[in-house]
């Protein structure tokens, strides 16, 4: 048995200032098993992570691997026992070449002083040969797609003698093509003896592929079990230890006027003759691949990035938006998709995230601010959307993720917005909040606003959406009424056939 | 500290207290303040208790304290202001100029247009800055060490390097006044500008939107905040406060230079980072500012009442402090540091 | 061949070249007295000491940190150097003033060093920090004043000269300084440590991705703490030339230049945010400076002006690349402000 496992974890313990991030993780990997490490944001997976890959001691608590029982370990002995680690950032250098992305680290392991450009290039050209990734040596790779960045990460991982390769949230950022890519990647890497674990937070993404599921909940191991014992009720019950309802769209039809139409909007390569009406009280999904212009057709609505052609109608009127200031002026809201680098200044109290677009009209004369007004707002808007928190003065890093995305939410809704954009409402959010964001969106819309939300999360646009609208390489390809079709029905849509992963 | 008061209610001394318990960083400093007093009072009590003393301090310091608020209002943004001491100095000379063509004998209205030309000028160099890192897109260290050497260049063109004296007595006389018999003009000014920070870095949706962008300019940015402007008005203000320490030189000097002052460059720096402004945006205190003000006059006044050690130690000693700041205060950031990285699991 | 054209129109270094070749024209015709043997000499005699310290400056820059303290730290190393040697009335060779002013220089990196390897803070502060600490050892311990005469060795290597060039014309004569060889020497050490040294990598890598660089392996702090050490070991070398050079050892003379080496640097090309840059780049943002500098006397424009010229020419030149990037970002859709 103990030969069969790369990796066996026993007892695993750590403390971070008091708390307890980990708290008895057992956990064993075989060779050339996919295992998926699942939980919610704070659940204890990264730490789990930076245990196993030397970042961090443990408190308690043996690792096994290559035959020895280790009470610690550093980052050097990790690697040394052929765990890689893929971080969601990829860890590359973007001003150097992918040459020198993929031979640095050999050479350092190997203890190098000097650089040999021609051995360079013969490490590198061996590194992308061992996953017939084909790519410019000499590329910078700050200039590289995400997914090829994800593929020069995965090259360099294999270049030792690697046993095990963690891939925290490996296809987040991944179109569903470049998912089946890496996939296919994944199985030739299994059937060389070579483990995987993912490290992820959602289960439709890595379910068909892996083989089992550790499951983590504030520091504790909830269950390690196999796919066929899991579905999506079971896995959310798990992650967040609450008997959790999967509710469909109970909306109802009833929508008013046109609140805003967009008709043949043209913006670059990113998309095209874009066409559609948003009516009152409506939620409209807009789906797509990443890179079929999704985003780009939300941050024009904006006047992030104006559009080329086309026309805007907001109520019934023609406007131009060319800047955000423009949107926010013809009540148009924008949830972004990246909460923590576009969404909030962390750093900054709860209160003034909440009013921060808003703060023009609690002002009095000389742009003084009304501390009074301002501070009635932010009462209204924590206690409307239940942000927990005891103090508005806090820092909102000190939220958790749903908690935070509820002040995102807060700060559109305090400027009164007739038009609503969502992109990717619940992602990075954990269960819990994702039902709670629903309810409000519904709650919305039942009041009049005209909502639009970004997704590809296809049972949150089943949950939430009455039409959605497909976008495929820039361009509308279809009208569906998500009730009518069941998840796998409207996932062949979103990507044009089912995920064809195959044994070669 | 037995009965618990809502904020609103709190006086002065409670709020300062409250204060203090938040900000480790303003406490310490408050310290840090008190020991450098005790010092003072213990080893040179006849100077310490000799009024004139605090009266030569209280003239000196607005100099580099008005430049000092400047560089913290940029900071806060991000960014930073190393063209102080330019535009102090660029705007004493054009007041100087001014007041010699209009009168050289002297007259109210020639020294109250050479102030309000002084500050026209001041704000329009913090514009340029403005212009130059929120338009251009220039990172605020290069674009002002940029203005720098181009605010001292023109001061060298047009006074030929050499300063430009015999203002007219009014204006000598005005900076000499005692307001209420005490305080001297500089130190009003100062206090104005104090003043002036506060308000509009703590009451104003201004502030509040400058503190915004300073931690995170993508999120200001969808929050429809309006960088350029913002950061133009940034830098415009910190234009007019240093303009106001040229003002205030010209009146300690009695004469305007080029080069007057340029230790300030790299010793307002030295204030705001030790004032506990984050050199990163987003954070920091005018109380934690005016705090290191303070503390490095008297350190400096300290000096100067021990002829035998060399005037040059305060650079040794400013440095020292600045290191010692920065160390220490990266020691207590660490545990909230290793805290964050967790909390990304 | 074609890649390569595309790489040359692509390069910073190509249109700073440009930009040279025009203001060497424009300096020709208007005093026609750019080209000739006794200029070149002179601008190439006037580049030593600042090419010194912008070496170090772009290694410090490329890792993502800034160094303003190498002014304060090679003036307090050839001042207590040369102090030192003149009490002792040293009267031998020139190897122990040039071996005491690198093992000062050292120990003086290592202080900026171990400071930026262990804190976060920007280093632009540190070394605003510690070239106060300089100053202060070096005017108030060590109470500096003028030096008058060198060691012997030290005023010998600072007449020293290659060749002397004459101008046919005006018989105007400049000589070729020995020194030239060091700024040589150096360059061509920091271009193989960059180039092929994992060390050098490692500077790149750093200022590429400082978490990944920690990642893949590099030992970052130790990178950081010799790079500083190294950048001091430079500076002071560039301060002992100087001192040689003057003839005489003037304390204050160094201080204030690193404004002047930074826009040197940050004109070559090299980014202040860390990761890129090129020695071809800063050897030829040095020239533009120096002739500049320089220059502006054969055209007839009073050297009181240069000040406004370097201002000039730092915001112009920081500005182009600061608006390529802009317009690359707006390109590529980054949104981030």
């Amino acid at each position: 048995m103990a030969e069969e496992n790369v990796i066996a974890v026993r007892g695993l313990t750590k403390s971070f200032a008091g708390v307890k991030a980990l708290d008895g993780i057992d956990l064993e990997i075989r060779a050339g098993e996919i295992h998926c490490l699942a939980g919610e944001n704070g659940s204890g997976k990264s730490t789990l992570i930076k245990i196993i890959s030397g970042v961090y001691q443990p408190d308690s608590g043996t690792i096994e691997m290559g035959g020895r029982v280790h009470h610690k370990l550093t980052p050097i002995e990790a690697i040394g026992n052929g765990v890689q680690v893929i971080y969601q950032d990829f860890s590359v250098f973007p001003n150097l070449t992918v040459m020198e992305n993929l031979a640095l680290t050999t050479e350092l392991a190997d203890k190098r002083r000097l650089v040999n450009w021609r051995r360079f290039r013969k490490i590198a050209e061996e590194a992308v040969s061992k996953i017939n990734f084909k790519v410019d040596l000499d590329a910078v790779v700050g200039d590289l797609s995400v997914a090829d960045k994800q593929l020069v990460a995965i090259s360099r991982a294999l270049m030792s003698d690697t046993k095990l390769i963690i891939m925290d949230e490996p296809t987040t950022a991944l179109t569903n093509k470049e998912v089946e890519a890496l996939f296919r990647v994944i199985l030739d890497l299994q059937s060389r003896g070579i483990a995987i674990m993912f490290v992820s937070h959602k289960l439709g993404e890595v379910f068909e592929i892996s083989e089992r599921f550790t499951i983590l909940r504030n520091g504790k191991q909830v269950i390690t079990t196999v796919p066929d014992e899991l579905n999506e009720k079971k896995f959310a019950e798990y992650m967040t230890g609450r008997d959790f309802e999967e509710t469909a769209f109970t909306g109802d039809d009833s929508i008013g006027e046109p609140v805003l139409e967009a008709s043949g909007l043209t913006l670059g390569n990113a998309f095209s003759d874009v066409s559609f009406t948003l009516h009152k009280g409506e939620i409209l999904g807009i789906t797509g691949l990443l890179g079929s212009g999704r985003t780009e057709l939300a941050l024009s609505l904006f006047g992030v990035f104006p559009a080329e052609s086309g026309t805007i109608r907001v109520g019934g009127e023609q406007v131009r938006i060319n800047s955000i200031a423009d949107a926010i002026g013809h009540g148009i809201a924008y949830v972004p998709e990246d909460r923590l680098t576009e969404g909030l200044a962390l750093e900054r109290s709860i209160g003034d995230n909440i009013i921060i677009s808003e703060i023009d009209r609690l002002s009095g004369p000389l742009n003084l601010a009304d501390k009074r007004k301002q501070r009635e707002a932010v009462d209204r808007w924590v206690s409307e959307l239940k942000i927990a928190t005891r103090n508005p003065n806090n820092p909102v890093n000190t939220l958790s993720g749903g908690n935070q995305q509820r002040v995102v939410l807060a700060k559109w809704l305090a400027t009164e917005p007739d038009v609503l954009i969502l992109n990717g409402p619940t992602v990075g959010v954990d269960i819990g909040s994702k039902a709670e964001i629903h309810r409000i969106l519904t709650e919305l819309a039942a009041a009049g606003m005209g909502i639009i939300v970004i997704s590809d999360d296809i049972g949150e646009l089943k949950q939430t959406c009455g039409r959605v609208l497909l976008l495929k390489e820039g361009r509308i390809d279809g009208e569906v009424d998500p009730r009518t079709q069941t998840e796998e029905e409207l996932s062949d849509m979103i990507t044009g056939g089912p995920l064809e992963v195959g044994t070669n | 500290m037995t009965t618990t008061t809502t904020p609103d209610k709190q006086g002065i001394g409670t709020r300062f207290l409250s204060l203090a318990r938040t900000d480790a960083h303003v406490t310490r400093l408050v310290v840090i303040l008190l020991a450098l007093l005790v010092m003072f009072a213990a080893i040179r009590p006849g100077n310490f208790a000799n009024s004139y003393t605090w009266i030569s301090m209280a003239v000196s310091f607005p100099e580099f304290g008005l430049m000092a608020l400047g560089v913290m209002v940029c900071m806060v943004t991000g960014g930073i202001d190393l063209s102080v001491v330019g535009i102090a100095n660029l705007s004493s000379i054009i007041a100087a100029m001014v007041m010699l063509a209009l009168a050289p004998g002297g007259s109210g209205t020639a020294i109250g247009a050479a102030i309000a030309i002084a500050l026209v000028v001041g704000a329009l160099a913090g514009i340029l800055n403005g212009i130059l890192v929120a338009v251009v897109k220039i990172p605020a260290i290069l674009a002002t060490l940029g203005t720098l050497e181009l605010f001292i260049g023109i001061s060298i063109v047009l006074t030929a390097g050499s300063p430009i004296s015999g203002l007219p007595p009014e204006y000598s006389a005005l900076m000499a006044a005692r307001l209420g018999g005490v305080l001297p003009m500089q130190f009003v000014v100062f206090l104005v500008a104090v003043a002036l920070v506060a308000l509009i870095m703590g009451r104003t949706t201004f502030g509040t939107k400058i503190y915004m962008l300073g931690t995170n300019a993508t999120s200001a940015k969808f929050s429809g905040l309006n960088s350029v402007s913002l950061l133009i008005r940034t830098y415009l203000f910190s234009g007019i406060l240093s303009a106001m320490a040229g003002l205030v030189m010209l009146a300690n000097y009695n004469s305007a230079k080029a080069d007057y002052g340029v230790v300030y460059t790299l010793l307002t720096v030295l204030i705001v980072v030790l004032g506990g402004v984050n050199p990163n945006g987003g954070s920091g205190r005018l109380i934690g500012v005016v705090l290191a003000i303070v503390i490095l006059q008297i350190l400096s006044s300290g000096l100067n009442l021990f002829p035998e050690i060399s005037n040059f130690y305060r650079d040794l000693i400013w440095g020292g402090v600045l290191l010692l700041v920065i160390a220490t205060s990266e020691i207590t950031a660490r545990n909230p540091f290793k805290r964050k990285q967790k909390e990304v699991s | 061949m074609k890649p390569f054209l595309q790489k040359l129109l692509r390069s910073n270094e190509f249109y700073l070249l440009l930009v040279i070749l025009v203001v060497a024209a424009v300096i020709e015709v208007r005093s026609g007295q750019f080209f000739t043997a006794n200029n070149i000499v002179n601008l190439a005699n006037a580049m030593v000491v600042p090419g010194l310290f912008a070496v170090g400056t772009y290694m410090v820059l490329v890792s993502g940190g800034i160094d303003v303290s190498f002014p304060a730290l090679a003036s307090l190393a050839v001042y207590a150097v040369t102090s030192a040697l003149v009490d002792n009335s040293w009267a031998g060779g020139l190897w122990l003033p040039f071996l005491l002013v690198v093992a000062l220089g050292a120990i003086l990196g290592a202080f900026n060093g171990a400071f930026a390897a262990r804190l976060a803070v920007p280093t632009l502060i540190i070394t605003l920090g510690t070239a106060n600490v300089f100053k202060g050892i070096m005017q108030g311990a060590l109470g500096s004043v003028q030096i008058p005469t060198l060691p012997p060795s030290m005023a010998e290597f600072g007449r020293a000269n290659l060749f002397v060039a004459t101008n046919p014309t005006s018989g105007l004569t400049s000589s070729m300084p020995v020194s030239f060889l060091l700024l040589v020497a150096v360059v061509a050490v920091a271009f193989f440590v960059m180039r092929y040294t994992m060390f050098g990598r490692g500077v790149y890598a750093i200022g590429g991705d400082e978490v990944s660089a920690v990642r893949a392996g590099f030992k970052v702090r130790r990178i950081k703490f010799w790079l500083y050490v190294m950048a001091g070991v430079i500076a002071a070398i560039a301060g002992l030339v100087r001192t040689s050079m003057m003839g005489q050892m003037h304390p204050t003379n160094l201080l204030g230049m690193e404004i002047m080496v930074i826009a040197a640097v940050v004109l070559g090309g090299t980014a202040i945010t860390g990761g890129t840059g090129s020695l071809t780049g800063v050897m030829l943002g040095t020239l533009l400076i120096v002739m500049v500098q320089n220059s502006m006397i054969l055209i007839g424009v009073p050297t009181y002006w240069q000040r406004v010229a370097l201002g000039v020419l730092i915001i112009v030149g920081t500005g182009i690349s600061a608006v390529q990037l802009t317009r690359r970002r707006k390109r590529n859709r980054i949104v981030a402000a």
